[in-house]
This record gives structure tokens, sequence and C-alpha cells, in this order.
């Protein structure tokens, strides 16, 4: 039991704790908070899963250019009509929104402008269009600015009943019209000849994919703003890549990486003053896009460069063994021991890593070093050693006799190839070629040990 | 000289040196990273200002310049040995650094002198306003904005590189592969260019803001690609286009009273959409009129 003293301390300090942000955001005391958390992680969600097939489409960067042309749109609709009215704002940006995907559309189809150009002048031009109405709105005063400006850099925290309503209608929207053309985006995103082929009306799937985009751009707007709004549709998608091979599961995962983002994003602004919603939410989403970068386990760049390095290791102590094994058939005399000086001549590896391979060598029982500092194999190391001169031997044979290729050009590729084929394939060979027992160039193929 | 001309000379040097780096970027195809670099300085120029206190431009542009080379390595990074697609590698890029730069500036508002209608629209109208000022022996003798020197420069340091650089930039954009088996460091050259479109970027940035420095980069260089197929003409072409966009943008903001980079931007589209119709070779009028004729079968025989 501990002192009554020691209590009374934890107590006051649960109280506090209770008292912190870090505790009060989660008893979602105000409307507010559930507004703008709930606002965020159904933005998070669209945009992570429509983000995904523009991601397949290599047309990460649409997203950027179709939030900057949302701009002269939601200026328009303030100038008509001064309210804040978000169904009005909204259609104003999804209908320049529209016109700029069209734009884009048209510049790569009828002028030999690039799709990275098209992109970047609707992404400017309708930007700076949008620039002028806003500011003639400032200038003359008619409406407040406070009002537009939000639009930029988005201001979730301000996020109010009727917007998340918008949002949430929008997010079902999309969400089933996904659903409904899953096979179709699919088949379009991976193999748009295809499709074609096939006799999908293409363009028109294109095309509603684009207005799927645009819808997110357009909900996304008054949450993170104009710039931010590409990052929630590029980077959960790319996230996702990292973990699968499957488009169901990318799906599913990159919803998830925008929705936790988007919890996260309102938790942390919720934490203090002036942190706004928008760039904490993007800042999530990359940290979990980092995350993914680095460890994700088959994809990701930390077990892809182990796994290289793997089989680098594996390679150099394959090609001492079968060099080592060489030796020995040209003096008919396996057991003879060999110099260090041998080796570098023969493989031309550099010194440090020929030391360390061979210590790991003897280190597994494959050599043996006397007591001279001279190596020679053992018997492990002996047949392993047969085994991979075998298949380099086979494999050459197979390149001249089956594929015809010449002699002297089928070296490197068994090098390479000795490293990688299996028992299965080794018995294949054989019975391609009829148990041979001499190679291209005259040598002898060692008996396979274990087949 | 009155303020309106102060302020078209300015946006006809912004252009000018954007335009001359623009058109590589373009031919490249990496149009996209100069939206990229534009948007990524941000966290840059606030570190900036938040560490030397002051608008300095020595600073502002080290800053800039480093956030900018990051970026196109970030990109080249996640795309090499993160096999990403070079387009998202630059949206995660991008987006990321911007973000950061939006949470620097709400965290140090009041802290520093930078406020976000700057960073966006820039504040072409009121650089006739801060003067370029000497130390000399009678005092401080100003001469002329201070944005007009600033920009001057940059479009002089530009004019040297593209004219110093040409056969190198020329080869490298056309054919990087080439390039390489001529012996030319095609990552060097591609470091520095983008070494000049951060640069160019920050010059221009003051005066027209983040996104707008965009339209220059990318549209006059592009309205000129539609109208020649040298890379000398395509330079001057789209330094002229450039020039005109600064006088018409002017024009159109000062008719509507609205920001005059963003009228700019608008002229340098409205130019785009008339060479997108009447370019002589590559205008979709010429190509309406000029279009294969449908031949029928009995006719041929």
């Amino acid at each position: 039991m501990l002192p009554s003293k020691w209590l009374a301390l934890l107590e006051t300090y649960r109280a506090a704790a209770m008292d912190s942000p870090w505790v009060t955001f989660f008893q979602f005391n105000s409307v507010n908070v559930i507004y703008v958390t709930l606002g965020c992680i159904i933005l998070g969600m669209t945009a992570g899963l429509i983000g995904s097939f523009a991601f397949l489409r290599k047309r990460s960067l649409l997203g950027d250019a179709m939030s900057h042309a949302a701009w002269p749109g939601i200026g328009a609709a303030f100038m008509l009509q001064g309210a804040k009215d978000p169904w009005v704002i909204l259609l104003g940006a999804l209908l320049s929104c529209w016109l700029g995907a069209m734009v884009i559309e048209g510049l790569v189809r009828y002028t030999r402008c690039k799709e990275d150009s098209a992109l970047g002048i609707v992404l400017s031009v309708f930007f700076g269009l949008g620039t002028l109405i806003s500011t003639h709105i400032q200038h003359t005063g008619n409406a407040d600015q406070a009002g537009l400006n939000k639009f930029f850099f988005g201001q979730a925290a301000a996020l109010v009943k009727d917007d998340v309503m918008v949002l949430g209608c929008l997010g079902i929207f999309m969400c089933l019209g996904v659903l409904l053309a899953y096979k179709e985006f699919k088949i379009v995103s991976f193999d748009p000849d295809f499709a074609q082929a096939t006799g999908l009306p293409t363009r028109w799937i294109s095309l509603a994919l684009a207005t799927l985009i645009v819808f997110a751009v357009c909900i996304g707007l008054q949450v993170v703003g104009v710039v931010l709004m590409a990052a929630m549709l590029v980077t959960p998608a790319a996230a996702a890549r990292y973990w699968t091979e499957r488009l169901s599961v990318m799906l599913f995962l990159a919803a998830l990486i925008g929705a936790f983002s988007g919890f996260l994003g309102a938790y942390i602004s919720y934490l203090g003053p002036k942190m706004p919603t928008g760039p904490w939410m993007v800042v999530a989403v990359t940290t979990l896009f980092l995350f993914s970068f680095f460890l994700a386990p088959k994809r990701g760049v930390v077990p892809r460069l182990w796994r290289m390095a793997l089989f680098r290791k594996k390679t150099a102590r394959e090609n001492v063994l079968r060099s080592l094994y060489k030796f020995g058939e040209s003096i008919q005399n396996w057991d003879a021991p060999h110099t260090l000086a041998d080796l570098v001549q023969a493989r031309r590896m550099a010194l440090p890593l020929l030391r360390r391979t061979m210590a790991g060598l003897v280190q597994d029982g494959l050599l043996i070093e006397t007591s001279q500092g001279l190596y020679q194999l053992s018997d492990t190391g002996l047949k392993r050693g047969a085994r991979l001169t075998r298949l380099h031997r086979l494999w050459e044979l197979y390149l001249t006799s089956k594929l015809e290729i010449a002699p002297d050009h089928v070296h490197d590729d068994a090098e390479e190839i000795e490293h990688i084929l299996t028992p299965e394939l080794e018995r294949r060979l054989v019975e391609e070629l009829d148990i041979p027992k001499i190679d291209p160039h005259g040598s002898h193929i060692p008996a396979g040990g274990t087949s | 000289m009155s303020d309106g001309l102060w302020i078209i000379l300015i946006g006809a040097l912004v252009a000018s040196s954007c335009a001359l780096v623009g058109c590589f970027l373009v031919l490249r195809r990496l149009s996209m990273l100069g939206d990229a670099i534009s948007h990524a300085v941000l966290p840059g120029i606030v570190l900036a200002f938040f560490f030397s206190g002051s608008r300095d431009i020595l600073p502002m542009m080290i800053g800039a310049g480093a956030m900018g080379l990051l970026t196109a390595w970030l990109t080249d990074v996640l795309s090499r040995f993160g096999k990403l697609q070079n387009d998202a590698a630059m949206g995660v890029t991008f987006t990321w650094l911007f973000a950061i730069g939006v949470i620097l500036v709400s965290r140090f508002t009041g802290q520093v002198d930078l406020d976000v209608d700057c960073v966006l629209y820039g504040e072409i109208e009121y650089a006739p306003f801060t003067p370029m000022e000497w130390m000399t022996s009678n005092g401080l003798v100003a001469l002329g904005p201070r944005a007009v020197w600033l920009v001057g420069f940059m479009t002089l340091a530009n004019l040297a590189f593209v004219v110093l650089g040409y056969k190198y930039l020329k080869v490298c954009a056309f054919d990087s592969a080439l390039a390489a088996s001529m012996g030319i460091n095609v990552t060097l050259w591609h470091y520095v260019l983008m070494g000049f479109v951060s640069a160019t970027t920050v010059a221009a940035f003051e005066s027209v803001g983040a996104v707008l420095v965009v339209a220059m980069l990318i549209v006059p260089p592009n309205t000129a690609y539609l109208l020649t197929d040298r890379l000398s003409h395509m330079l001057i072409l789209s330094v002229l286009i450039g020039a005109l966009s600064s006088v018409l943008g002017y024009g159109i903001a000062y008719t509507i009273d609205g920001s005059t980079a963003a009228g700019i931007a608008v002229a340098a589209g409205f130019f785009h959409l008339l060479a997108v119709f009447f370019a002589p070779r590559y205008g979709v009028l010429v190509r309406f009129l000029h279009r294969p004729k449908w031949i029928s079968p009995e006719e041929q025989v």
C-alpha cells in the first residue's frame, strides 16, 4: 500500500491530466469539437479513396491543379451572392474545377502542350483569375474577404453543422460512386488500352473519375484549403501503395490513413492555440507516409535494402566457394589450400569485403583456415562449390544448345543465374539437356549431390 | 517615372527572369516542379525571417534556395529509392513543406512581419514605395524601387546562366541520354537549374507571390512553345510574351481594380489561349483547316 502522501500527489496529477487538452479532447464536451473532428475524418477518408485512383493513373497532381482551379468559382459565387451558403459556394467551386479539368483535357488532346504543362497552366491562370476576382471584391468592399480567405488555408476549426452535413452527404455519394463503378475504375486505372479494346467507354469513365476528384477537392477546400488539399489526395494513396499489391486493400488503407490523419489533425489543433488543423493534417499524413516509405515490409526502403544486402552477402560467399572449387578443379586436388591473393586475382573483390566473406564462411564451417592463414574448402563447402559450378555450367549449356547463343556470350548470364536457380529448375534443366556431362567450354559438369 | 510604369517594369522583369528558366522546365516536362518549388520555399522564407529578424534579401535567398533544392532532391530520392512515381513524389514533398511553412507562419505571426496575403499574392502595388537606399557620403540616397534592382539583377543572372550554359542546357533538355554520353554532368546541370529556379522564385516572390510565380514560369514559355520549334526563338518569344503580359495585366488590374500580379497571370493565360487557337503551325485552327480529308476507297481508285 502506498503512503497517503503519494496517493494525494497521484490524485493531483490525475486531476491535472483530466483537465489537460490531451484528455478533454476525448470527452467531446463541445459540439464544435465533434463537428471539426467528423469533418476532418470524412474528408481524409474520401480524399484517400478517390486519390488512390488518381495516383494509379499517374495523375497525382491533378488534384493540385483542380484545387487551384476552384478559386475563381468560389470568388464568383461570393461576388454574385455574398452570403456564405455552403451549397452555393460548392456549386461555384465545382463548376470552375470542372471547367479546369476540361481545359487540361483539351490542351493535352488538341495542342502540343504536355500534360505537366497543361496542369501548370490551368493551375496558375485559373488561380490568377480567382485572385483577380477576390481582390476586386476586397477593394470594392462588397463582401468580407475573411470569408473568402478561409478557402485558401482552410478553416477546419470553423466547420459548423451545415458544413459537416454537406461533407457527409458528398462523402457518402462518392463512396457509393466508387463502389458502383469499382470494376470500371480498376480496369481504366491499370490498363486503359485494354479497357478501350474491350469496348468500355473509357472516356466517360475517365470523366467520371475526374468528376469525383473535382468533388473531393471541393469539399476539401473548406477544411484544408487549396494547396493542402492536393496532399490529402496524393499522400494517403502513396503511403497505402507501400503496403499492398491489391487495389481493394490499397483503397481501404488509403481511406484509413486519410481518416486517421484527419483525426490527428483535429486532435493536434485542439491541443494549442495557433495550431491550424489543415497543415497539421498534412504533416500527420506525411509522417504516416514516411513510416510506410521506410518500414513497409515488402516495398519499404529499409526491408528492401536489407534484402539486397543479404543477397549481396550470399552472392559474395557463393562466388568465393565457386572460385575455390575451380582452383581445385584445375589441379584436380580439392584439398589444397589457397591464399587470399589468389582469390583477389580471380574475383576482383575488394579486400575488406573478401576478408569479411572469408570470415563468415569459416564461421559457418564451409571453409577451413589453416595455421598459415591459407584457406581450403571443407566437405560441405566443396559440395556447395560443386553444386554452384554445376548450375553455372548447366545454364551455359542450356543457353548454347537450346537458345543457340554463342559460347563466349553465356558466362555473364550464368554468373548471375547460378545464385538463383532452385533444385526444381535444376532438375528441369537436367531433363531438358538429357543428363549432360560436358559444358560448352569443354569443362566437366560436376554431378549433382542432391538430385 | 510614374508608379504605374515602375509596376509594369517590375512585372516585365519578373516575367523575363521566370521565362528564361521556365523554358527549360517546360521542355524537360518539369513544369509542376516549378509549382512545387514555389510552394516549398515558404518554410525557408519564414525561417529566414525568423532568424534574421528582417526582410533582408540574402537570408531569404539562402533559406528559400535551400528549400528549393531540398524539394528537387527529396522528389528524386522518393522516386528513386522509394520507387514512387515522379508526380506523386513531388506532390508528397511540396505539400509537406508547404504545410510546415503554414504552421510556422501561424506560430510566428506577431513575431515576424510576414502576412499571408503578401506570400500569396505579392505586393507589386507597393513596390514603388520601397526604395533601394544606398549609403553615400551625403547620407542615404534612394535610387528607384528595391524590387526593380532585385528582379533586374535576377534577370541578368538568369540571362548570363542561359547564355553561358546554352549548349549544355539545350542538350540536357532535349536528350539527357545523349548529354550523358557526351560527358555532360546531367545531374549537376539539373540541380543548378533548380537552384536558379528557386532563386528566381524568391526574387519574384515579393512582387507576385507564391502561386503566380508558377504562371510566369510556365505559361509564357508554353505559349512560345506553341509558336516555334527553335530553342533560341522560344527563349526570346517567351520573354517578349511575358513582358507583354505585364503591360496587359497591369491594364486589366487597373480597370477592374484588382491585384496586378493576378492580372498579369490572367493576361499570360489570354496570350496562351490566342496561341492555342491561332498559332501558325500548331494552332487548333490551322490543324482543323488542314486536317486530313477522308477519301473513300472508290475515289482512291
